[in-house]
């Protein structure tokens, strides 16, 4: 992957558009994310206490939204248990059908379900997305994890916050906060789906 | 995706795939959950409108709408007002103007949903039409075989016995040359319809020859409600030439799948040890069936507004 010559800039709302992330700056983020989720599994245990010799980890489900929040999750998974070596769980849960806006913007296709074999009852599920904007995919998330089963706790992972919240909705770790305008566009890409890692801010319009 | 789901033409081959596909997803989304619902088409109203009695197509469309979280009405003509007389279409806009979204309809006479797309503002669905078409049991036919082949392209597929009644036979026959799947239909002379010759399939009056070669037998039911004519001498003679017993069975290649839209005439069509080997995929076919008529009912309902 090509290191970035120039530190990334955050642009202010409605400035310039152009790379917020680049490749290595991605990678960069990530593992500060996959920091703050060992520190954070670490004192958010049970309060039976039991250590089980692995900082909270084994409670830990990391829950992809599809399409890049599942590629998202399993890096910051594979960086857990690189900085660890302790396995984390991964699943994906597909929001499309808990949607409120099917009827605004019609049916798409669905992407896949899967939850690990030890399911999230009892567990802490942090909910990985690209970014958050108003909120509403979140809302949609917690309402299919509530037909999934009864974690423990639900916390929210998201590589970029760019604000413009429609809906009380916050986020437990963030990337990158990037104020913008409502008529900008966050769009990331990554390796898995897009062949390239970069968050770009984009103008105009929406497509 | 059209509006309506009124024959297996309706869909072409991107979209009748988009189906399967959506069945498979919502398939394993509700596998093994507790709560096996979805809040997708909360306030919506499903009607059911059954003229001809039916178990597994009507329940299953009830179950899929209310896995949905639509609200469904359960009409049949026995004990409504068609008792006295009334029309379909009027019917139909009595529904509608009570608020029903879609309307899913199973007919005795040939082209009734058709007449009844032109009236309502609804999705209509074909759960069935005379002799004509049942859309819904052939994508779910095709689901099943995709999920236990693995694939539909290029696979061998029989469609024996009373292929002039059967609207699964047609629906099939039009659903899966969509989806590249040969087909072959057998039966007696009297019982394939004039024209056959146009279908996109073979034909065959011998099954012990079509057998061997087959990848998929799909057994169809001998109506007994529509023989008003002397089609075979004998129910006897019929379950000899062309019953699946469990001779023929042995003939079959090692995977081959047997397969019925139910239900079933054990001992005429399908013996019953055919019907309870690990071949038969009758059971899969009506579980599989909520899927594949969640997926449409969300892909025809889910995007339109209310």
């Amino acid at each position: 992957m090509a290191r970035s010559t120039e530190p990334a800039r955050s642009p202010s709302p409605g400035g310039a558009s152009g790379t917020l992330l680049s490749a290595a700056d991605v990678a960069r983020v990530v593992d500060r994310m996959a920091h703050q989720l060992i520190e954070r599994a670490a004192s958010a245990r049970p309060e039976d206490g039991g250590d089980r010799g692995d900082g909270g980890l084994a409670d830990l489900v990391l829950v992809g939204i599809p399409t890049r929040g599942v590629p998202l999750a399993r890096r910051l998974a594979a960086r857990i248990e690189a900085f660890t070596g302790t396995g984390i769980d991964v699943g994906t849960a597909d929001i499309t059908l808990y949607r409120d806006d099917l009827r605004l913007r019609g049916v798409r296709a669905l992407e896949p379900t899967v939850l690990p074999d030890a399911g999230i009852d009892d567990r802490l599920v942090v909910l990985v997305d690209d970014v958050l904007y108003s909120g509403r995919s979140v809302r949609a998330a917690l309402d299919a994890l509530r037909d999934l089963g009864r974690p423990r706790g639900v916390q929210l992972a998201v590589l970029v916050d760019r604000g413009h919240r429609e809906l009380p909705i916050r986020a437990d770790f963030v990337g990158k906060n990037v104020p913008t305008s409502r008529t900008q566009q966050v769009k990331v890409h990554l390796a898995e789906t897009d062949g390239v890692d970069e968050v770009l801010l984009t103008e105009g319009d929406i497509t | 995706m059209k509006r309506h789901l009124l024959e297996a033409a309706d869909l072409d081959r991107a979209d009748a795939t988009l189906v399967l596909d959506t069945a498979g997803q919502i398939d394993q989304a509700l596998a093994g959950r507790e709560v096996k619902k979805l809040p997708t088409l909360r306030g919506r109203a499903v009607v059911n409108l059954f003229y001809e009695d039916s178990t597994r197509t009507r329940i299953s469309f009830e179950l899929a709408a209310k896995r949905l979280s639509a609200d469904v009405i359960n009409f049949s003509a026995k004990g409504s007002s068609v008792s006295k007389g009334e029309s379909l279409k009027d019917t139909a806009l009595t529904l509608e103007a009570m608020g029903s979204d879609a309307i899913v309809v199973r007919h005795g006479s040939s082209g009734a949903p058709h007449r009844l797309a032109t009236w309502v503002r609804g999705s209509v669905v074909n759960a069935g039409d005379g002799t004509h078409e049942h859309p819904t049991q052939a994508l779910l036919d095709a689901f099943t075989i995709r999920q236990r082949l693995g694939r539909l392209e290029g696979v061998r597929v029989a469609i024996v016995g009373d292929v002039l009644h059967s609207r699964v036979a047609r629906s099939n026959v039009r659903l899966l040359h969509t989806l590249g799947a040969e087909v072959t239909l057998v039966a007696p002379p009297t019982l394939l319809p004039v024209g056959v010759g146009s279908w996109p399939a073979e034909v065959s009056y011998d099954l012990d020859a079509v057998l061997p070669k087959a990848d998929v037998v799909m057994m169809l039911r001998v109506q007994a409600e529509r023989m008003n004519a002397s089609f075979f001498p004998s129910a006897r003679e019929y379950s000899r030439r062309y019953g699946l017993d469990a001779r023929r069975m042995g003939v079959l290649a090692d995977d081959a799948i047997v397969m019925h839209p139910g239900p079933m005439n054990r001992g005429m069509e399908i013996a019953a040890e055919v019907a309870d080997s690990v071949r038969s995929t009758i059971v899969e076919q009506v579980s599989n069936g909520v899927s594949v008529r969640m997926a449409v009912l969300y892909l025809l309902l889910g995007g339109s507004p209310a």
